[in-house]
């Protein structure tokens, strides 16, 4: 090892903690962008394995009742590979000691042929017997959140008659992955369960013997997905088909998708934030600790190193705290990416998990990060190496202070002599100061945006549940039925108020843009279900027009007065121009509203209902439920609280998770920076501290001037650092805004003053740590060397 | 006499610093013979140090010529001024400016790792006298002893010049005539020409010449009759 790997080796040992400091920051850096890309990598590439393997299909469609004879037609359809018909109903269930009534989405399993799309994944026991009436086989999460075991027993009435089952088998499906029931909007593996069932025994009890409800198909690689659809709408529709659908209708599959889409918008937002700041900041720091090696390059210089070799050194220096912090990065990153794979993966109840290890990630980190390390000591180094020896070898010239005010001001009496050197120090270095105001800043606003989604939750929550959807139930039918049905349901007990809701499967359109959504039809001055507007303000629906999502409305380049295209894809298909007349404020779906009679006027019928919200009087809630439980026309009774409950969850598992990473990564990043300011402070200005100890100044004096610098710099980056923060913040929301779920920009008083706490709190320690080398700063051997 | 190894004409440095023009060297005439050993004396700013940094190869003249052999260092760029220092010159400074990270013996091999024919780092501090402290720290080390490491350091490579700047000035008389014999045992036994700034009247009395700066020119030459040898030296 030559002499000068040596000092590389005995510097890195002597600086540990500013090494271990810089690295951290590298590390921070780098672990999100591996944690964010490997996370969502694997869960993607687990998808994509388990809808291969399962067969997933791509084209969905329901139908009233359609003939057997009728496959061959969909499997001659050009573009089509493989066709799975089945009976598919909605059904409510009875469990043992479960008040709220549940919904069972039930399933036959083909019973002369084996199945060949949305294959089950078997978890425990077998597939039921073809012969038996009561055997099922039930998705696993459903069966664990009632503690089912192989041999429980439940009930469900299906067409009207109750019937008892027997569970032998638990399973998935790529088909649930995301089980979410009808009027939901998070999974509830407690109110909604999926039921497979043998096929005689499903299609007796709805009397579709030789013919099916449900059909899935497989297209070839190549086909048009439009055309398929096209095609089988046409073959369908005589016999009561809705509109089929592809995948990304399909409620698991988009919500799957969003969520992925949410992970990968992450791993494309935050890591590269991190990432530039922690660049940023170590190239501040190395650009400073090598500037303080002055004397020793003129040394090295002087006894004959080329500018070149002593180049050399000091980036092997930085390379090597940058190779440091890409270990701890990728050790950390590698760490908690399996963690939120395994956390997305159960949540999403994946039968198993390809753990994606893409080695462009780690190169990526590490490549950007050694730049930055790079850069920020080539910087220091061209102005050392620049000197001549004999001048670099001197301690550099005292640096030229002026008076900010006018010397015959007397200043000094209003400050005292400290805050005069602090505040000459910030004039005299105002690009150093500036950066490192920029640092600090920037650790405040990555801690706002990794915590503001907490707020932005809370709005969602208060605006979904307590400003427009203020219902206590919806309760879903099998069937379309008469508006007349509030009067039914206005006689259960405890009900206080219903509302009625027709919703319609349409296709709208501007231009070339075209969604395929539900319109619902809302009744004159609606009051549990309300619209809300982009100002939060409840809107009354004129008498023509359409209230859409302002999502949908962006999508499709609309504003209020402009008409809009439909295609009703329910009853007479017919197509028809409507104007839009209110952007709605939601946050969930994309999704169209109009004036009830309207709509039953657009659809040629009476007026109609497929679902009510009604309002409960809670103390009569059980009997409530035990009136619907024996409802057949119910298929489904989605409960705002519970369904409150499962979001805050769901929100609390997956967001808060991955904030509070984000934010301990931040954490760490902004004590790297406040701590290696602090100790770059005291290595540059250790003779002047020295010097006023030897005049007589304690050591907690001499700190305070030290840390009154770094005091004052954090206070004064607050505020940037919020509204920085507020930006990230705004860019993350932009970017995850989707189809399915997106939020307002809220940020809360809390969110700015907690960042800035962490950060203060950050600095407060760096302040604990400095303070130990400040009272063992060695006076003599200070002021022994040098002039 | 033998050849000689230095020679400057009209030697000019100025210093630009802020408003203020510092003419640090003006016009200087200088000729210095291999092996000869040469003492800088004169009042600070006289232009003792900036001779001294320029002879090393440390800075650049404004104007003149300054000949090293028969090669003019004024002419040299940065890489060649590098070259230079590596394969002639050996510096020993008034604040030892060892690393403080290194060990003497890993100081000295510094140079010599560099170096065409260095001497063995322990060789040189065997010069010196420090061949069993050689694996100590510099901060472990006396001032003396460090001032002994650094020159070392600096003759280890064989320099055919030796430049002190005031090596003693750190330095209580005991330790002081340890680092005198050092060098004087190093000009003696190698023959190094050997350039040292010093007030320190003992070794001036060890010199060929002691040359009075004054105002950025040679004032006076003084030459000594005969040298006295280094256990003559009383401080």
């Amino acid at each position: 090892m030559t002499a000068l790997d040596l000092k590389l080796m005995r510097d890195l040992k002597r600086l540990w903690a500013q090494v271990l400091a810089i690295a951290l920051v590298i590390g921070g850096g780098v672990s999100t962008v591996v944690l964010a890309v490997g996370s969502h990598h694997s869960l993607d590439e687990t998808r994509i394995a388990y809808y291969e393997r399962y067969g997933f299909a791509d084209v969905f469609a329901q139908v009233r009742r359609a003939p057997n004879d009728l496959i061959h037609q969909i499997e001659e359809i050009p573009g089509v590979a493989m066709v799975e018909p089945r009976v598919a109903q909605l059904a409510l269930l009875d469990i043992p000691d479960f008040r709220e009534p549940a919904t069972g989405q039930f399933i036959s399993l083909p019973e002369k042929r084996q199945q060949v799309l949305n294959r089950l994944y078997m978890r425990s026991g077998r597939q039921p017997d073809p012969a038996s009436e009561h055997e099922v086989v039930v998705n696993e999460s459903f069966a664990k959140a009632h503690g089912f075991a192989l041999g429980s027993h439940f009930a469900a009435i299906l067409n009207g008659r109750k019937r008892d089952l027997t569970i032998v088998g638990t399973a998935m499906s790529p088909e649930f992955i995301y089980a979410v029931g009808p009027g939901d909007i998070m999974p509830d593996n407690r109110r909604y369960g999926i039921v497979w069932m043998g096929e005689r025994a499903l299609a007796g009890a709805y009397n579709l013997k030789n013919g099916f409800s449900n059909v899935a198909v497989k297209l070839l690689p190549n086909a048009s997905e439009d055309e398929v659809i096209r095609r089988l709408d046409d073959l369908l529709e005589p016999y009561g088909g809705r509109a089929a659908y592809g995948r990304k209708d399909q409620t698991s599959h988009a919500w799957l998708n969003h969520e992925l889409d949410m992970l990968n918008n992450m791993s494309r937002t935050l890591p590269p934030i991190f990432l530039l700041v922690a660049a940023f900041l170590v190239n501040l720091t190395l650009g400073r600790l090598v500037a303080l090696e002055r004397e020793q390059i003129g040394l090295l210089k002087a006894i004959g190193y080329t500018n070149r070799a002593v180049a050399g050194h000091y980036l092997k220096f930085v390379l090597i705290i940058a190779a440091i912090g890409i270990a701890f990065g990728s050790l950390a990153g590698t760490g908690l990416g399996s963690y939120v794979t395994q956390l997305f993966g159960d949540f999403f109840r994946f039968p198993f998990l390809v753990f994606s290890r893409d080695v462009s990630t780690y190169f990526i980190g590490a490549g950007l990060s050694l730049l930055a390390a790079a850069i920020g000591a080539g910087r220091a180094l061209r102005d050392v190496v620049t000197l001549p020896p004999a001048v670099a070898m001197q301690p550099p010239s005292p640096p030229r202070f002026s008076h900010f005010l006018p010397t015959s001001w007397s200043f000094n009496r209003i400050v005292r002599q400290p805050t005069v050197m602090m505040l000459r120090n910030i004039a005299r270095h105002p690009a150093r100061t500036a950066f490192t105001l920029l640092g600090i800043s920037m650790a405040t606003g990555i801690l706002v945006v990794s915590l503001f989604t907490r707020d932005t939750m809370e709005n969602l929550i208060d605006v979904t549940y307590f400003l427009a959807d203020r219902q206590d139930a919806t309760m879903s039918f099998a069937e379309r039925r008469s508006a007349n049905v509030v009067y039914q349901v206005e006689q259960l007990p405890g009900v206080l108020a219903v509302e009625p809701s027709r919703d319609v499967p349409i296709r709208i359109r501007h231009g070339s843009v075209e969604r395929r959504i539900l319109l619902s039809g809302k009744t004159k001055g609606s009051d549990l279900s309300r619209i809300i507007d982009v100002n939060l303000h409840p809107v009354v629906l004129p008498e023509d027009g359409l209230a859409i999502s302002s999502m949908l409305a962006q999508i499709l380049g609309v504003r209020i007065g402009d008409q809009v295209e439909v295609d009703l894809l329910e009853g007479q298909r017919r197509t028809v121009t409507l104007p839009v007349a209110v952007t709605v404020e939601d946050y969930f779906g994309i999704r169209a509203m109009m004036d009830a009679g309207a709509l039953a006027r657009l659809m040629r019928e009476s007026p109609a209902a497929n679902s009510v919200h009604v309002s409960v009087d809670r103390s009569l809630l059980d009997t409530f439920y035990e009136k619907i439980k024996a409802m057949p026309m119910v298929s489904g009774l989605a409960l705002q609280r519970v369904s409150l409950m499962n979001f805050r969850e769901a929100v609390a598992l997956l967001i808060t998770t991955m904030a509070t990473i984000y934010a301990g990564l931040a954490a760490i990043i902004a004590f790297g920076v406040v701590y290696n300011s602090a100790r770059i402070s005291l290595s540059e200005s250790a003779r002047d501290l020295a010097s006023l100890r030897v005049l007589g100044f304690t050591r907690a004096e001499v700190l305070r001037i030290l840390l009154l610098e770094l005091a004052f710099l954090t206070l004064l980056a607050q505020p940037p650092g919020w509204a920085f923060g507020y930006g990230l913040a705004w860019v993350m929301k932009t970017r995850l805004a989707g189809e399915l779920m997106r939020v307002r920009l809220v940020v809360e008083h809390f969110t700015y003053a907690l960042s800035s706490v962490i950060v203060i709190g950050a600095a407060l320690f760096s302040a604990l740590v400095v303070r130990k080398r400040v009272y063992a700063l060695d006076l003599v051997s200070v002021l022994k060397t040098r002039d | 006499m033998s050849e000689t190894i230095f020679s400057a004409r009209g030697l000019t440095k100025v210093y630009v610093s802020g408003e203020v023009e510092v003419r640090a060297l003006a016009g200087l005439d200088l000729d210095i013979s291999n092996g000869e050993m040469i003492v800088l004396l004169g009042p600070s700013g006289s232009g003792k140090s900036t001779l001294l940094n320029i002879m090393g190869g440390l800075d650049h003249a404004t104007s003149g010529t300054f000949f090293f052999k028969d090669r003019d260092l004024t002419r040299l760029d940065d890489e060649a001024l590098t070259f230079y220092r590596r394969d002639h010159v050996g510096f020993v400074f008034q604040f030892y400016n060892l690393l403080p990270s290194l060990t003497a013996f890993e100081n000295v091999a510094l140079v010599t790792e560099i170096s065409k024919q260095p001497m063995r780092p322990d060789e040189a501090l065997a010069m010196v006298g420090l061949k069993d402290r050689m694996h100590h720290f510099p901060a472990q080390l006396s001032g003396g002893e460090q001032q002994r490491v650094a020159i070392a350091r600096a003759i280890a490579k064989r320099p055919e010049v030796l430049l002190c700047d005031e090596p003693t000035g750190a330095l209580d008389s005991k330790t002081g005539i340890k680092v005198i014999e050092a060098l004087l045992s190093v000009n003696e036994q190698l023959g190094t020409t050997t350039v040292i700034i010093t007030h320190n009247a003992a070794i001036q009395s060890v010199a060929d010449r002691v040359m009075h700066f004054a105002d950025g020119r040679i004032s006076n030459i003084q030459k000594n009759a005969s040298r006295q040898k280094a256990s003559e030296v009383t401080w």
